[in-house]
């Protein structure tokens, strides 16, 4: 997870012609995204554009009607596929934290690495300790996630992801259930993972911190790709009329 | 013009009446004072008032009926038969030479059906509604044996119950199955019907946990039985916790209704002993009094977690 002077680049994720309907509604039709690894890419969009499904789709949870997920050269979407064992490489961080509220902050972390991947509490703990403290959360560890205020809540999510030494983190809208004044402690937390060489695909609303992070970032709109390349490409020269469009409302919104 | 907002900006013509009925000197400046003071005095009078009316309605209630009891022309008979103070104490303390047990003893007996019967009974009840919760196809079967299992045991009056199994299984001549003791025979019944109960507290339970607490288990890499165990059933074995309990006080008394079987001297079998002995009801009045005294707590228990848990929530919201 260290930054490392060289950094060889692999294909982390490709996701090739991916659809998914729920019932009548086309949800997805027909992604087709490669991500590198130690790459940050940003899915944008607006609601019900189809970035939550996709990430969704990539951790398993839903099943893909059509196309392929390639993780790391494996096809995760075939029928002979163990989809636990594939979620427990990729780390996966909600709009609305879903930490175990029944837990204490440092067993919400272990819990995962302990219960599925057969850790010993005791180190389990130490690295949990460690992690919690990396992100100024070690004296929370003992804390029930009500008395943690949301930014916080959203930290220990994105650690108890760490926890499992992801190869690739799925961040969906991980800020947008965050008072505005919570945002920018979340948003650190992702900034040091990307500049640790964390890959990430992540889908969010702060397009500010998409232009600053991002090293793609990918316009979605009904379910197809419209657009994407570099920040500064998509941000400040899109070619697309929806792109625009789209910005143009972000903008006015003050959003950008 | 100071009494103009209690109006409401949201109301132009009433606030342009009533502007011009308070700009008359003195009235504007007088009028939230006097619309306070008066209001609370009115609110504690009309407090106080409804307090006196509900005490003095609940004294007149109670009254009347003990009146109606003491001036019954059976009243006196009734008082002897039922609330024979030598009877009473008699039938608590039992005196097997006349030929009765002990009422007091026989509560004893309630105590360890209730306690033995509620272990299996959480144990079963969780057994059959993690059955009724799975998706997976190999279960289907044993999923329409648990869906006919609940349908059928909570349809079925627990009585009728108690008598198939404390009559029938010994009548069946069976190895084990038929040789056991009429104790054995109560107890299962209350399993078996208390159980189809209690698996759909627990199934609500089950269902109260949020699905984004499944699909962040999942995420996680949990396979599904240990988010099962670790995530869903604690969180929801915490919201029925005052459901189940108040399942339980009614466990405690239907413990009872095993007296049917004759062979258990339990409280209840035991008063009808007495009853039948000398002829005199108090020793059911002292089965009713002991029964109360065991299941007043639980239901006080009961309360208090439910208030804990409102509070906690409440607090939540804020």
């Amino acid at each position: 997870m260290r930054s490392e002077p060289v950094r060889p680049a692999g294909s982390a994720l490709r996701i090739e012609g991916v659809h998914k309907s729920f019932g009548e509604n086309h949800v997805l039709k027909g992604i087709d995204l490669a991500v590198d690894t130690h790459q940050v890419i940003c899915l944008i969009g607006a609601s019900g554009s189809g970035k939550s499904t996709l990430l969704r789709c990539v951790d398993l949870l839903e099943t893909v009607d059509a196309g392929r997920i390639v993780f790391f050269g494996h096809d995760v979407t075939r029928d002979d596929i163990d989809g636990i064992l594939v979620r427990r490489q990729m780390g996966m961080v909600f709009q609305s934290y879903n930490l175990f509220p029944h837990l204490r902050v440092l067993r919400n972390v272990t819990l995962a690495p302990v219960k599925a991947l057969g850790m010993a509490p005791a180190d389990a703990e130490a690295e949990a300790m460690a992690l919690l403290g990396r992100f100024g959360l070690a004296d929370k560890a003992r804390d029930y996630p009500e008395r943690l205020s949301g930014g916080q809540q959203q930290r220990v999510a994105i650690i108890r992801a760490l926890a499992m030494h992801p190869k690739l983190m799925l961040l969906d809208e991980v800020t947008s259930a965050l008072d505005p004044e919570l945002v920018g402690e979340v948003l650190d937390v992702i900034r040091e993972l990307a500049a640790n060489g964390m890959t990430m695909l992540l889908a969010t609303h702060e397009m500010a911190f998409a232009r600053d992070i991002a090293t793609r970032v990918v316009f979605l709109e009904d379910g197809v790709i419209v657009e994407e390349g570099p920040p500064e490409q998509v941000f400040d020269s899109p070619v697309d009329e929806r792109t625009k469009r789209f910005l143009g409302r972000v903008l006015s919104a003050g959003r950008l | 013009m100071t009494g103009t907002p209690v109006l409401g900006p949201d109301r132009p013509s009433q606030s342009m009446e009533g502007s011009s009925t308070l700009q008359e000197p003195g009235a504007g400046a007088e009028f939230p004072q006097n619309f306070f003071r008066r209001r609370r005095s009115r609110l504690l009078r009309t407090q106080r008032g409804a307090a006196i009316t509900s005490t003095v309605s609940t004294v007149t209630v109670i009254g009347a009926i003990i009146v109606a009891f003491l001036l019954a022309p059976g009243s006196r008979q009734v008082r002897a038969t039922y609330f024979n103070l030598h009877d009473m104490w008699r039938a608590f303390i039992g005196d097997p030479h006349e030929g009765f047990y002990s009422v007091g003893k026989g509560l004893v007996v309630n105590i360890e059906m209730f306690m033995i019967g509620e272990v299996l009974i959480l144990v079963l009840a969780l057994v059959i509604a993690l059955v009724r919760q799975s998706r997976s196809p190999v279960l289907f079967p044993l999923r329409m044996l648990a869906v006919a299992y609940v349908d059928f045991f909570r349809g079925v009056p627990l009585i009728l119950v108690l008598l198939a199994i404390g009559f029938g299984l010994p009548a069946l001549y069976l190895p084990v199955v038929s040789t056991q003791s009429a104790f054995v025979y109560g107890v299962l019944a209350l399993v078996i019907s208390y159980s189809a109960y209690v698996s759909e507290v627990y199934r609500a339970g089950l269902n109260s946990v949020p699905f984004s607490q499944i699909a962040s288990a999942r995420s996680l890499g949990l396979r599904p039985h240990t988010a099962m165990r670790y995530v869903v059933l604690p969180q929801a074995i915490r919201t029925i916790i005052p459901p189940l309990l108040n399942t339980f006080v009614s466990l405690q008394k239907d413990t009872a209704l095993v007296s049917v079987l004759g062979a258990v001297i339990e409280a209840n079998r035991a008063a009808e002993i007495y009853s039948s002995t000398v002829f005199n009801y108090s020793g059911y009045t002292v089965a009713a009094i002991l029964f109360l005294l065991l299941t007043i707590p639980l239901a006080r228990f009961t309360d208090h977690l439910i208030a804990r848990d409102r509070g906690r929530r409440l607090a939540g919201v804020t």
